[in-house]
């Protein structure tokens, strides 16, 4: 069982294809699959769908692959802070299918489990529910929604084992083990790799049989909105 | 004479229970978590935290710690980091006790809207359409005015909508109202502000 590849580039060798649809981890530019996401961008590859909560900003994470346009649709919950974005939404370029942002993650974790749809009680009412299967238990409606089978998956942990056990580090967790589990194949970059036995089996946060190429490299981490307090009785 | 925003935060903070799980939105909801005093209240981020803490220190910010605002917070000893699946597991299922969120619109029947104005560069609805329809109870904190001096207390919400049917208690610069049945109940008036007053602001039919 050969998981481990030595960079970004031969971790994703043979598994990008034009066309596929791609779950991404991340919230924001926190956790997010910045070594993978560089890689996408040499490889050339077009026409991709990404399902991912955020789009990235502006030259950095997914906004890299909206600024070299190979994406076609994104599938998120809120993208408010991607200029490029917007500018190729509103003339049409990139297609963006909104999802609520527990469904989206919801969608990801079903397909992950073998589980084509949910119903949920989420956006009941709105312009969410508009051509979707409406059910009532009680007296509440629920609409149909399906899982996410993604072609591949492009998370971020902290630490894994050789064998892909791994741990996440705060809220750097967020979409990375519902978009881990979705992928057909997933790919995995992580600060640390450590061997076997290492990481405690009581602590393991997503487990090796998600994880198919791990990679270890060196993160940005860039911060989107620094905010801090005073010290008091400098 | 109204409330200001420092003044309706804590006036929603009233509303808070010892031993509650809650989720603040952005902007003036945010401000609530100053006015909790000594209530034991655990507040949620939706990216995937119970117990967030406050701003960090100048030189202690971590990229791996963020609130759903994307703004660098602070853990606390009780704090528990999760999935987004799972954090929103919690919400859709009704384990948050309740949420304080900012609106463009309300109506008297409780349709919230505040996540898109059409025409209007779109950014998403975030998490909000799943805190509405899952949490315990909603309580939404607005100016009861537009700019223009519109109320934004509506027979029928113009804007897309983000739940139908969700609010339970608004909290305005001018005063308190419940959704009930057949319209908006007046709780109380904000300081200096006369019921005629509130009444003249509201849209939306108001139930004695």
């Amino acid at each position: 069982m050969k998981k481990v590849y030595g960079s970004a580039a031969e971790a994703l060798e043979g598994l990008l294809k034009d066309d596929m649809l791609i779950a991404a981890g991340g919230f924001g530019l926190c956790g997010i699959p910045e070594m993978l996401i560089d890689a996408i961008v040499d490889s050339g590859v077009k026409n991709l769908t990404v399902a991912s909560n955020n789009a990235g900003v502006d030259g950095f994470g997914l906004g890299k692959l909206l600024d070299s346009r190979q994406i076609k649709k994104m599938m998120s919950s809120y993208v408010g802070e991607n200029a490029e974005f917007m500018r190729q939404y509103l003339s049409g370029e990139l297609e963006l299918e909104f999802n609520p942002q527990g469904t989206l993650a919801e969608r990801m974790r079903a397909g992950g489990c073998g589980i084509p749809g949910f119903y949920t009680k989420t956006g009941v009412g709105t312009v969410i529910a508009e051509g979707k299967d409406v059910k009532t238990w009680g007296d509440q409606d629920y609409i149909l929604e399906e899982g996410i089978f993604a072609d591949l998956a492009i998370v971020k942990a902290w630490k894994a084992d050789t064998t892909g056990n791994c741990i996440f580090r705060k809220t750097a967790r967020n979409f990375n083990p519902p978009a881990a589990m979705c992928g057909k194949i997933c790919v995995m970059e992580v600060e640390e790799i450590v061997q076997p036995g290492e990481l405690d089996p009581d602590h393991i946060h997503l487990p090796g049989i998600y994880v198919h190429r791990i990679v270890q490299g060196e993160h940005e981490k860039r911060i989107e909105q620094r905010t801090v307090r005073q010290r008091e009785g400098v | 004479m109204a409330w200001d925003r420092n003044q309706m935060a804590a006036r929603a903070a009233q509303e808070l229970d010892d031993g509650m799980y809650v989720n603040l939105g952005i902007g003036i909801p945010t401000l609530v978590a100053n006015y909790v005093g000594d209530k034991d209240i655990t507040l949620q981020s939706e990216n995937g935290m119970l117990g967030m803490g406050p701003f960090p220190y100048e030189g202690d910010e971590d990229p791996d710690l963020i609130n759903a605002g994307k703004q660098t917070i602070t853990e606390m000893d009780r704090t528990a980091y999760f999935d987004s699946a799972t954090s929103f597991g919690m919400i859709r299922g009704g384990k948050i006790a309740a949420a304080i969120l900012g609106a463009m619109e309300v109506s008297e029947n409780g349709d919230l809207a505040n996540w898109m104005i059409p025409g209007k560069l779109v950014k998403g609805m975030g998490g909000a359409m799943d805190l509405v329809a899952g949490v315990g109870k909603v309580i939404v904190v607005m100016d009861h005015t537009n700019k223009h001096g519109a109320s934004k207390v509506l027979t029928d919400c113009t804007l897309p909508l983000t739940g139908k049917g969700v609010v339970d208690r608004i909290i305005t610069n001018l005063g308190v109202l419940d959704v009930v049945a057949g319209g908006l109940r007046i709780v109380e008036c904000a300081d200096g502000v006369t019921e005629q007053e509130l009444r003249s602001a509201t849209e939306a039919t108001i139930v004695s």
